[in-house]
């Protein structure tokens, strides 16, 4: 599952796209609502936690946190920006 | 003056009407910076009849970058001054309208009234906010933009009832969780990108033209050239705005997330569970609480700890929304993966709402 990071959290994750490995083999808990797939992240980048007002993008549509996402959907992370 | 247009009405889409169309609007640009200049002078270029300036900073240095309107000689100048003086010059046609001031929430709703639209070149959250806020009540669209690095968006908020500002972001964000362009830095022409991206917005709006970015989120990226389009939905309840909320501004520096009474209302009704705090001493609550509403005086924070496990929210009051505030401040370092809301106005303002 492949990410697109946009604004601040670019910054934090330090790349413009993060990985998320959905293999079984792992043994680690695949994210499948976009509520898990936020504590995932959160887990990995605490900073993240901080954005009380975090967009999350599957195939290009807005998604709520109780949305399913798939391994083979596009997610993207969009925080609001304010600069002008 | 017959053949200014004439490279714009020979398209056949846009043709005469289109122009006339522009000659009749009036278009409010708040913020006379590196979103708004580029806007305004295709705008003013364009044709649109009347400009309403909106503006109180003088230009420095540091502006020049990417506020390619201004020059040398102009630092330390009123923005709003340099700019009627060249835009004037640039179309001789157009009216402008001068406001010598910030948008706030006291002026709002005045000055908005009077427009066709409102283009968002602002730089900062509680304005962009009150700009959402004033348009859902006035029932005018406005054409937004921002910027981040090397990064962009724009979109149409508020149009023939179209999602709005809040729709996408709900609840403003701190200003510690994402920083401005004046402490992250901007690209001094990813402003002139986006701020005539939304020129182009504006055009279509007023004259039907196209496909309008509502329900789109544009979103620009200047490293890899890539735009990429998010489609959102409106929620009917972000068009149920009677009246602005009692502070934007105040959610400036050093001050924490928060939510106002009117929306902590409706959540309240919305028989969603959630945690409530209330920090006031033993004897104010015994006075009067929410029902909904658990006794942690100031102070005495630490039995905290017994209620916030495992929910992820949780909301703060207490009479006027300032110990609430202060609570928050102690709390967000001891809980740091929970997110806390000020109930702005506290009690006081929830009595208000529901008598």
């Amino acid at each position: 599952m492949t990410i697109l990071l946009f604004g601040i959290t670019k910054d934090i994750v330090g790349s413009p796209t993060l990985s998320v490995p959905t293999s079984s083999v792992t043994g680690k808990q695949i994210p499948k609502t976009v509520r898990e797939l936020k504590q995932f992240l959160g887990n990995n980048y605490p900073e993240l936690n901080k954005l009380s007002s975090l967009a999350v993008a599957v195939n290009h549509n807005y998604a709520d946190d109780d949305d399913a996402i798939n391994s083979y959907d596009e997610i993207a992370l969009i925080p609001p920006v304010s600069g002008g | 003056m017959e053949n200014r247009y004439i490279r714009q009405t020979q398209l056949k889409d846009f043709g005469v009407e289109g122009q006339q169309k522009l000659a009749n609007a009036k278009v409010l640009v708040v913020g006379l910076g590196g979103l708004g200049l580029p806007a305004l002078q295709y705008l003013n270029a364009m044709g649109v009849g009347t400009l309403g300036l909106m503006d109180q900073d003088t230009v420095e240095l540091h502006n020049l970058q990417r506020q390619t309107l201004y020059t040398e000689k102009d630092v330390g100048k009123l923005k709003l001054e340099v700019a009627h003086e060249k835009l004037s010059a640039q179309n001789s046609g157009t009216q402008f309208i001068l406001h010598d001031t910030f948008l706030t929430k006291d002026n709002a709703l005045e000055v908005i009234k009077s427009y066709d639209l409102v283009l968002d070149a602002t730089d900062n959250f509680p304005t962009r906010y009150l700009i959402n806020d004033a348009c859902v009540i006035l029932e005018k669209p406005f054409v937004y933009g921002a910027l981040h690095s090397f990064e962009g968006h724009v979109s149409v908020f508020n149009y023939n009832n179209g999602p709005t500002y809040r729709c996408l972001y709900p609840k403003m964000p701190s200003p510690q969780e994402v920083p401005n362009c004046n402490e992250n830095g901007v690209l001094g022409v990813i402003p002139g990108i986006i701020g005539t991206l939304q020129a182009l917005e504006v055009v279509k709006v007023l004259t039907g033209i196209g496909e309008v970015l509502s329900g789109k989120l544009l979103l620009f990226d200047g490293l890899s050239q890539q735009f990429t389009k998010i489609g959102f939905k409106a929620k009917p309840k972000n068009h149920n705005i009677k009246k602005l909320q009692d502070q934007y501004e105040s959610l400036d520096c050093g001050l924490v997330p928060s939510i106002s009474a009117e929306e902590f209302q409706i959540l309240l009704e919305s028989q969603q569970s959630i945690l409530v705090l209330d920090v006031r001493t033993p004897e104010e609550f015994i006075g009067q609480h929410l029902n909904e509403s658990i006794n942690t005086p100031l102070g005495q924070l630490e039995s905290v700890s017994e209620h916030v496990d495992g929910v992820e929210e949780v909301y703060v009051i207490c009479q006027s929304g300032k110990r609430s505030e202060q609570a928050i401040q102690e709390l967000e370092p001891i809980y740091p993966t929970k997110r806390f809301y000020n109930v702005l106005g506290g009690m006081n303002k929830m009595k208000t709402l529901c008598p």
